[in-house]
């Protein structure tokens, strides 16, 4: 089903940028000294020291850390809903301003109409970029498959739960076909069993699309399920402390040692990072965070 | 799912919801009953103190030789074209004032500023601009509602969510698109407690405006009760008009509104 569904999801956007490539996939990311300062009554506040970051086409990151280290921050100034106090975000060698269909960001709550259904959801982004009616609903019926959600065209949001709410708000981003996914804790408020099926459900669409991922999560687990690198970023000020490359062999268990070794490494390496504090909701998320 | 569960649930709120039901039954019947005692004390003349039976009489008598219903046709037609109008413009105007920094400034200013004073305040302007016409009471039903609307649109659009303005933006909306298609919905419980803020308002300033006025209409029939020295006529267009309050706020109003809060999870279904 997965596998089918890419081959013909050609319907790109103006804003596209690799239309002319062979295979629909990722655009490279590349972040140069991006930096964030909140300036406030009482003085500033540095949410984000400077980041340098070269994503490749077509790979999945994960930024981990606990909140307040930026790392959603940085997710809103590469989706261009912020913008950066310093430093240039590139998508596919454009420089970035303002918000662009070739990225598309999940919030941790699905951000859904509630004054539309499903399926209306799901063709918002195609009807703001002028596509027909029929190809639209076509186009939108693909994508409610593709997250398991037929049966379900006409259910408004507060019928719908947390775990169908992602796949709606995946499936409205993954429509428009952009070339990179922003995902910021998209899972987070999610129960674990949800969590974990959604986990599988996403690597094999990216496993079959080939798009950017950065995918924000304060989970090590998640983020060494899912992730080809993991950067480590630490709290007050935000900055990148470290970055792993996860060489694991997919789809990954979150039973499987190699996995669970890995995440104790990087959990350490945090661990040192942040000194002692809030380490216990590092572990794999009973509690989630609101940044 | 747990059909059972479900009904067992429903029928505890049935009962419920039946006892304050219950409770108002008596309310009523005790204070018709407090009337009537009252009117047949012989404290006040009948003709200013009618008791519920004469009322009732002049409601069946109005209905019956159709002047209750042409009034009140007549009412609720100004009614709709009135509130139609400042419906209209208190949409745009609302949308402006919301979404533009120099629109807020001074035409919102004024809303406010105007929103402080009685829409019958402005009858008396009204009939020297426009003579003793059917212009001059629409005029004034517009000025009732015009501003509860455009404050209600106003109010909802500030107070859009953020996060679906950056999912909107996000997926490519903007401009026009985003603010019909985002913006208007996203603010419509704040609209529709502007809307039917307006329509109280609407409702009430043509009431007043109708007992100046020489032809038939509900605020008219008062008018001519009053001249005729019949209370029981005057009590009776009452109750009319209570009740085609009444009959709005819960046939259209009520339902749309329970349907947004529900929708827009305001409300547990």
């Amino acid at each position: 089903m997965f596998f089918q569904s890419t081959v013909s999801q050609t319907q790109r956007t103006e804003h596209a940028i690799v239309r002319d490539q062979p295979a629909p996939g990722g655009i490279p990311l590349k972040i140069e000294g991006v930096s964030k300062t909140f300036s406030g009554g009482a003085g500033s506040i540095e949410a984000l020291q400077p980041v340098d970051l070269d994503v490749a086409a077509g790979e999945f990151v994960c930024l981990l850390g606990p909140s307040g280290c930026g790392k959603s921050t940085l997710l809103s100034i590469i989706a261009g809903l912020e913008t950066a106090s310093s430093g240039t975000v590139w998508a596919g060698g454009q420089k970035v301003h303002g918000p662009g269909t070739d990225r598309v960001l999940l919030f941790q709550e699905a951000a859904l109409f509630p004054w539309l259904d499903v399926q209306h959801n799901v063709e918002f982004g195609l009807r703001q970029a002028s596509m027909p009616a029929r190809e639209r609903a076509a186009v939108a019926q693909r994508f409610i498959e593709l997250v398991r959600l037929k049966g379900f065209e006409r259910s408004y949001v507060h019928q719908l739960s947390g775990g169908m709410r992602q796949r709606v708000a995946l499936a409205r981003a993954l429509a428009i076909d952009p070339a990179i996914l922003l995902m910021d804790e998209p899972f987070g408020a999610l129960d674990a069993l949800t969590r974990d099926r959604l986990h599988v459900e996403l690597e094999t669409m990216w496993a079959s699309t080939g798009k950017t991922v950065v995918f924000v999560t304060h989970n090590v687990r998640e983020a060494v399920a899912l992730g080809d690198r993991v950067l480590v970023f630490s709290p007050r000020p935000g900055r990148l402390v470290r970055e792993f490359r996860i060489e694991l062999p997919r789809p990954r268990s979150l039973e499987d040692h190699a996995l669970v070794d890995q995440a104790k490494e990087i959990m350490s390496v945090l661990r040192d990072a942040m000194g002692v504090y809030e380490q216990e909701d590092l572990n794999g998320a009973s509690k989630p965070y609101t940044a | 799912m747990a059909q059972a569960s479900l009904t067992l649930r429903e029928r505890v709120n049935n009962s419920r919801a039946l006892r304050p039901l219950l409770r108002r039954l008596v309310f009523y019947l005790l204070l018709l009953v407090l009337w009537h005692l009252l009117a047949t004390s012989g404290i006040w003349p009948d003709y200013l103190f009618p008791g519920p039976l004469a009322v009732l009489n002049a409601l069946v008598d109005g209905f019956q030789n159709g002047q209750f219903l042409q009034a009140a046709l007549v009412s609720l037609q100004r009614l709709i074209i009135g509130y139609s109008i400042s419906l209209g413009i208190g949409m745009v105007l609302g949308l402006l004032i919301g979404r533009f920094r120099v629109f807020e400034e001074t035409v919102g200013s004024l809303m406010l500023g105007l929103q402080a004073l009685p829409s019958v305040c402005w009858l008396p302007l009204a009939i020297l601009w426009l003579g003793l016409s059917e212009q001059a009471i629409i005029f004034v039903v517009v000025m009732g509602a015009l501003f509860s609307i455009t404050l209600g649109v106003d109010a909802g659009i500030k107070n859009t969510p953020s996060i679906y303005l950056k999912a909107a933006r996000n997926l490519g909306a903007r401009g026009v698109a985003l603010s019909l298609q985002v913006v208007l919905p996203a603010a419509m419980p704040a609209i529709l407690n502007g809307l039917k803020q307006g329509w109280t308002f609407a409702w009430r300033s043509l009431m007043a405006g109708e007992l100046l006025f020489y032809t038939l209409s509900l605020g008219n029939l008062l008018q001519t009760g009053r001249d005729l020295n019949d209370a029981s006529q005057v009590m009776a267009v009452m109750v009319v008009i209570i009740a085609i309050g009444v009959a709005i706020d819960g046939l259209i109003f009520a339902p749309i509104e329970r349907r947004v809060r529900t929708r827009w999870g305001l409300q547990r279904s």
